[in-house]
This record gives structure tokens, C-alpha cells and sequence, in this order.
């Protein structure tokens, strides 16, 4: 397939097609239609369309949207919050930057279609600290939007009341989870906490809270538009819809797309992104960001599908696809990983905090070449201890880059065990 | 601005501090937030001390540090690292003549790793302020820089 036949463009449509500035424009390439629509109709209903379209959360875990909604809905508790979040801070993503900068009022209309389902009447946009410009246009476009009637009390003349705050983070990759982003919110440091009970029952002041990524509030018009049937036909059976790719790396045409759900990487890669600089190799691919799985060059064909992934114990997460050529060192990239959550840690939790540096202790002896035998046990010991006892997602997924170059690029670590031969050498 | 103006707008409950808390220090003259500064919030808010504190540690964009006029952030994850932004780190000691974590002499820059700024498509990234600078090379370093201490000779 070329290029063009790849891109399937629909929460992008708007871009460079709209002043994200202008609400005007936004309306008349057809928004806010759906939440007048929406707003006659039955919340269960909408949920209902939603559970039917079979979205699932674009934010990296995939969980079913409808039924989050369903969760919401049916606490008890008042009042109920909704919050989106915009926290993008995994490295290798930036598709909820290049959302909220060129068409934000597409995010502001599912958040408000989601929040008039359930009853709720306040919303938070939790923006990271760092994007600064993508805050001020949101900033504008919640204006304007209140301008409008689309928020504020009594939303056209529905007798339904809503509306959002903008908070901005402070810097911080784990607040970017659930609890965290919740206590960061609240003020308190982001730390985070087990779960359950989880958000939508005890979320925000211990009240019903529903959180969404951007992308995923940005599907919510789409799916009332075409009707959860029509939608679900986009995709692929276990992943329905579109998904925005964040592709980067050493590659030719790095940048934002839009692909039908079930495209392979290596479409995306040589089609989208016109392959690697200087006709070099493939060394290695990563999925998702820091802590998404690593594959080798002959697993390309891999299709971005949750039951093919699934098959290999691994998952696309939000969509970045960072691709590497053949002078990177393996071990060096999973040196940066594990860097990148060691400093983001929070440090609530043991496993995380220790077994973090204790991974890069371990990574130094194999790039240094004296690491022994033994060492390659104890970092699969470790991999599974912090995957499985750590608190969060953070320290749940942090070592899943080293776990899948030990089996996929497995030389690489058993190559610079040190033996004595090598010693004389 | 004063801690207790900023606190008249913002408000003073708990999910105002780390907005705050952020607006106060970046309208100080070195970036930072001193021990007394936090004791002022915490008097004028009501909220511990022990509190404001672990809250300030614990954000990478808040600092109890004394920092330079300008905050030069270099990505350092890896969409950025495997487009050379080693590279742009070795360029960016040399010209200031300090190493990554220090402050130059005459209080200008400081130069600090930042994880990924979300602009990998744009790599190798820094952010300076509100900027951001994609695309790097070691000449477009020299000219930003350069553009800057222009900048702060006219102010
Ligand atoms: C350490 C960590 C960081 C996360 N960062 C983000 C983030 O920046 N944006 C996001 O939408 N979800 C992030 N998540 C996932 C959220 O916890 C949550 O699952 C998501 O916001 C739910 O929305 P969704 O169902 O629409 O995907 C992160 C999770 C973890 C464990
Ligand atoms: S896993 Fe890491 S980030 Fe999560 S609670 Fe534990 S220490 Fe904090
Ligand atoms: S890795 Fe540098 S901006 Fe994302």
C-alpha cells in the first residue's frame, strides 16, 4: 500500500484545514453537531454507542471506554468529575500535543458529550507544565466554547451545566497515572497508590471520576456520528477505529499520522516514514515509548491489533513507533530506559526505587563487559519482581524493554558475559 | 509579584499550590524558590510547611536551587538520543563553558537534561523558557544562544 492509501484521516481531518484559534471554523467543518445531538438524547444511550463501537482508551492501556463510562454512571457519589489527560509525557509521543494545538474544540466536544452522559458537572484538562503553547490554545477554546452555550450552566438549553478547568502539571512523567495525576490535582505531591478501588468509584475527592486520554475523548463525536456499527467496521476485530502513530527515530519522515487500526509496523515505517536515512538497517524498533516492548527488523510485519500483539505478550500502548538503525547499542537504548523511570520514579515503592538502579548496575557490567553468568539470572529475577510487585504502571512496565531484548536480541547480553577465555583475549 | 498577590487570584486551597507555587517562581529573578518563600506560602495558605516542601522537590519544574535568567532544557530520551543529542550537549558546554546541572558565571543560563519535550519528530530538541528548538545543529545552537545574550545586553 502507499502512503496515501495508509492515511486514514479522521481526528485529524481538521488539520491544517481549521485555525484551531477559531471556533468558527470548527463549527463549520461540521463540530459541535454531535453534542446537539447528543444533548436530546438518553446519557445510557450515548454509552450504549459507545460500548457498541468497542473503543478502547488511547492512552496506553487500552481499557474499553463504554464500559469505564458505564462504571461512572452507575456510582453513586456526588458530585462526579471527568478529567482528560493530557499529561503526554512518554518519551516518543506527541500526538496529544499536535491534538490539543491544531483542533482542540474536537477534544472539548467529546469531553462534554462524555460529561452530559453521565450527569457530571465538572471537568479538569490536565495539561503537562512543559506544553505551554498547547495550554493556551485550549485555554482559548474553552473561552470561546463558554462564549457559545457549548459550556457553562444550562448548555443549550438543556437544562444540563458543565464546565472545564484547565490545570497544568508541574513536570513530573508518573502523574501521568491515575492516582498520581489525582493527588497532583488535590495538591500533594503525585504519588501514587493501589488499586482498586479505582478512580470511577474513588477518584477525584474520593468521588466518580472518569479519566480519558485525549485521543480517546477525540473518537467519542466520531463514533455519534457514525454509529458504534459503522465505527466498529473501522479496524480490526479486538481494535476498532483509527489510531494516531508518533513516529520517530532514525527515519527519513518522522512525524504525526493517522492509520486504520490492524496497519503493520512495517507499512507505517517504510510507506509513512520512507524507511531509514542512508539506506542503513533496521537494528531495532520500539512500540509505545520507554516502556513499550522492542522488536527486531524480521517482526515488522507485526499489525498494530491487540489480539496479534497479545500473541507475543506485548501491546502498541499510545502509538509511538521509535525506530533505530544499525548503530545503535542495544544495551546503551535500555541504559536511557530504565534512566528515564529510575529519575521519574516517584520512589513510594521499593521495587521501583531499587530495582531500577540495581537494573543499571547490572546494564553497566554487560556494556562494560564483566558482567557473569550469574548476572544474567538476577536481571531476570529482577525484571520479574519490579514488573510484578511494583505499585504503578510506572515500575509495572519500566523493565519490559530489557525483558524483550532478552529474548528477542538475547546475544547481546550473553555475548559480553566475561570469561576467562575473553579475560586472556 | 508578591507570594500573597498571587495567592489573592490563584486562591488558597491545596489544588492551587503547585499552579502557584510555579507562577511565583518564575517571576523571581533566579528561578527558584527559597526556604523563606516556602515558609511565606505556607503561612498564607495554612498548608504545612512539610508539605509545600516535599511538593517543590518533588516536580522537575519547580526548584529550591538558585538557577540562571535562562533555563536551557536538553532532551535527552531516546527519538532525541539516536539523532545525536549527545552531540548538541557537547556544543551547548563548550559555547557556555559549563557542564550539564550548572549555572553559568554571569547567572544567564543554566543548562539541565530534561526528559522528552514532545517533540521527537522534531529530534534533537531543547526547550529554553517557553521556546522550543527542533532540529538542532551545532551552527542553530550558536545562533540561539547568541540571540539570547542579544537579547538580555538590550533589556
Ligand atoms: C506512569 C504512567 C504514565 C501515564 N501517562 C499517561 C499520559 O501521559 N496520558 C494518558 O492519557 N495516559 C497515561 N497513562 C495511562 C493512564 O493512567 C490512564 O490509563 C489513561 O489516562 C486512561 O485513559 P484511556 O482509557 O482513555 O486510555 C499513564 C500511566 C502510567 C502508569
Ligand atoms: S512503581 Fe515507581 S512510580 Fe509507581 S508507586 Fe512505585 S515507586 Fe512510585
Ligand atoms: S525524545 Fe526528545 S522530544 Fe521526545
Amino acid at each position: 500500500m502507499n502512503s496515501n492509501e495508509l492515511t486514514r484521516k479522521m481526528l485529524t481531518k481538521n488539520f491544517g484545514v481549521i485555525n484551531p484559534e477559531s471556533i468558527d471554523d470548527y463549527i463549520r467543518e461540521g463540530g459541535y453537531s454531535e453534542l446537539e445531538k447528543a444533548i436530546k438524547l438518553d446519557g445510557k444511550d450515548i454509552i450504549n454507542e459507545i460500548k457498541i463501537s468497542d473503543l478502547k482508551g488511547r492512552g496506553g492501556a487500552a481499557f474499553p471506554t463504554g464500559l469505564k463510562m458505564e462504571a461512572v454512571n452507575q456510582a453513586d457519589g456526588f458530585p462526579k468529575y471527568i478529567i482528560c489527560n493530557a499529561d503526554e509525557g512518554e518519551p516518543g509521543n506527541f500526538k496529544d500535543r499536535y491534538l490539543m494545538e491544531n483542533d482542540p474544540h474536537q477534544i472539548i466536544e467529546g469531553i462534554i458529550i462524555c460529561a452530559f452522559a453521565s450527569k457530571i458537572n465538572y471537568g479538569y484538562f490536565f495539561i503537562r507544565g512543559e506544553y505551554i503553547k498547547a495550554a493556551k490554545i485550549v485555554e482559548n477554546a474553552l473561552e470561546q466554547a463558554r462564549a457559545r452555550g457549548y459550556l457553562g450552566d444550562n448548555i443549550l438549553d438543556s437544562g444540563f451545566s458543565f464546565d472545564i478547568e484547565i490545570y497544568t502539571g508541574a513536570g513530573a512523567y508518573v502523574c501521568g497515572e491515575e492516582f498520581s495525576l489525582l493527588a497532583t490535582l488535590e495538591g500533594r505531591s503525585g504519588r501514587a497508590t493501589y488499586k482498586p478501588p479505582f478512580p470511577t468509584i474513588c477518584g477525584l475527592y474520593n468521588k466518580p471520576t472518569q479519566i480519558n486520554n485525549v485521543e480517546t475523548f477525540c473518537n467519542i463525536p466520531h463514533i455519534l456520528k457514525l454509529g458504534g456499527k459503522e465505527f466498529k467496521k473501522i479496524g480490526t476485530v479486538s481494535s476498532t477505529g483509527t489510531k494516531l502513530v508518533c513516529l520517530s527515530g532514525n527515519i527519513r519522515r518522522p512525524g504525526l499520522y493517522e492509520v486504520e487500526l490492524g496497519t503493520t509496523i512495517k507499512d507505517i515505517i517504510d510507506e509513512l516514514g520512507m524507511g531509514v536515512p542512508r539506506n542503513r538497517k533496521i537494528r531495532m524498533v520500539q512500540l509505545g515509548g520507554a516502556s513499550g516492548p522492542v522488536i527486531p527488523e524480521s517482526m515488522l510485519q507485526i499489525r498494530l491489533d491487540s489480539d496479534e500483539m497479545r500473541k507475543h505478550d506485548m501491546s502498541f500502548g499510545s502509538g509511538a513507533i521509535i525506530v533505530m538503525d544499525d548503530r545503535i547499542d542495544i544495551l546503551d537504548i535500555l541504559k536511557r530506559n530504565i534512566q528515564f523511570f529510575h529519575h521519574e520514579s516517584c520512589g513510594k515503592c521499593t521495587p521501583c526505587r531499587e530495582g531500577l538502579l540495581q537494573i543499571l548496575i547490572l546494564l553497566d557490567r554487560f556494556i562494560d563487559e564483566s558482567a557473569k553468568e550469574s548476572d544474567l539470572q538476577l536481571l531476570e529475577i529482577l525484571i520479574e519482581t519490579i514488573s510484578l510487585t511494583s505499585i504503578c504502571g510506572l515500575g509495572q512496565a519500566a523493565p519490559t524493554s530489557v525483558k524483550k531484548v532478552l529474548e528477542y536480541f538475547r546475544e547481546e547480553f550473553t555475548d559480553r558475559i566475561h570469561t576467562t577465555a575473553s579475560a586472556v583475549k | 509579584m508578591k507570594i500573597s498577590e498571587i495567592l489573592d487570584k490563584n486562591g488558597r486551597t491545596p489544588d492551587k499550590l503547585i499552579s502557584s507555587l510555579l507562577e511565583y517562581q518564575n517571576s523571581t529573578l533566579c528561578n527558584y524558590l527559597t526556604e523563606d518563600d516556602l515558609r511565606e506560602f505556607a503561612e498564607e495558605t495554612g498548608i504545612p510547611l512539610s508539605r509545600i516542601s516535599s511538593v517543590a522537590s518533588f516536580y522537575s519544574l519547580l526548584s529550591t536551587e538558585s538557577r540562571g535568567k535562562y533555563i536551557i532544557q536538553v532532551c535527552y530520551d531516546v527519538p532525541c538520543y539516536v539523532n545525536n543529542s549527545v552531540n548538541i550537549v557537547e556544543e551547548l558546554e563548550k559555547n557556555l563553558g559549563i557542564k550539564m546541572g550548572q549555572t553559568t558565571e554571569d547567572e544567564l543560563f543554566t543548562l539541565e537534561f530534561s526528559s522528552c519535550l514532545g517533540c521527537c519528530d522534531k529530534a534533537p530538541v531543547m526547550q529554553i523558557g517557553e521556546n522550543l528548538y527542533g532540529n538542532l545543529t551545532r551552527d542553530k545552537i550558536i545562533s540561539i544562544l547568541d540571540s539570547y545574550r542579544r537579547k538580555n545586553n538590550e533589556q
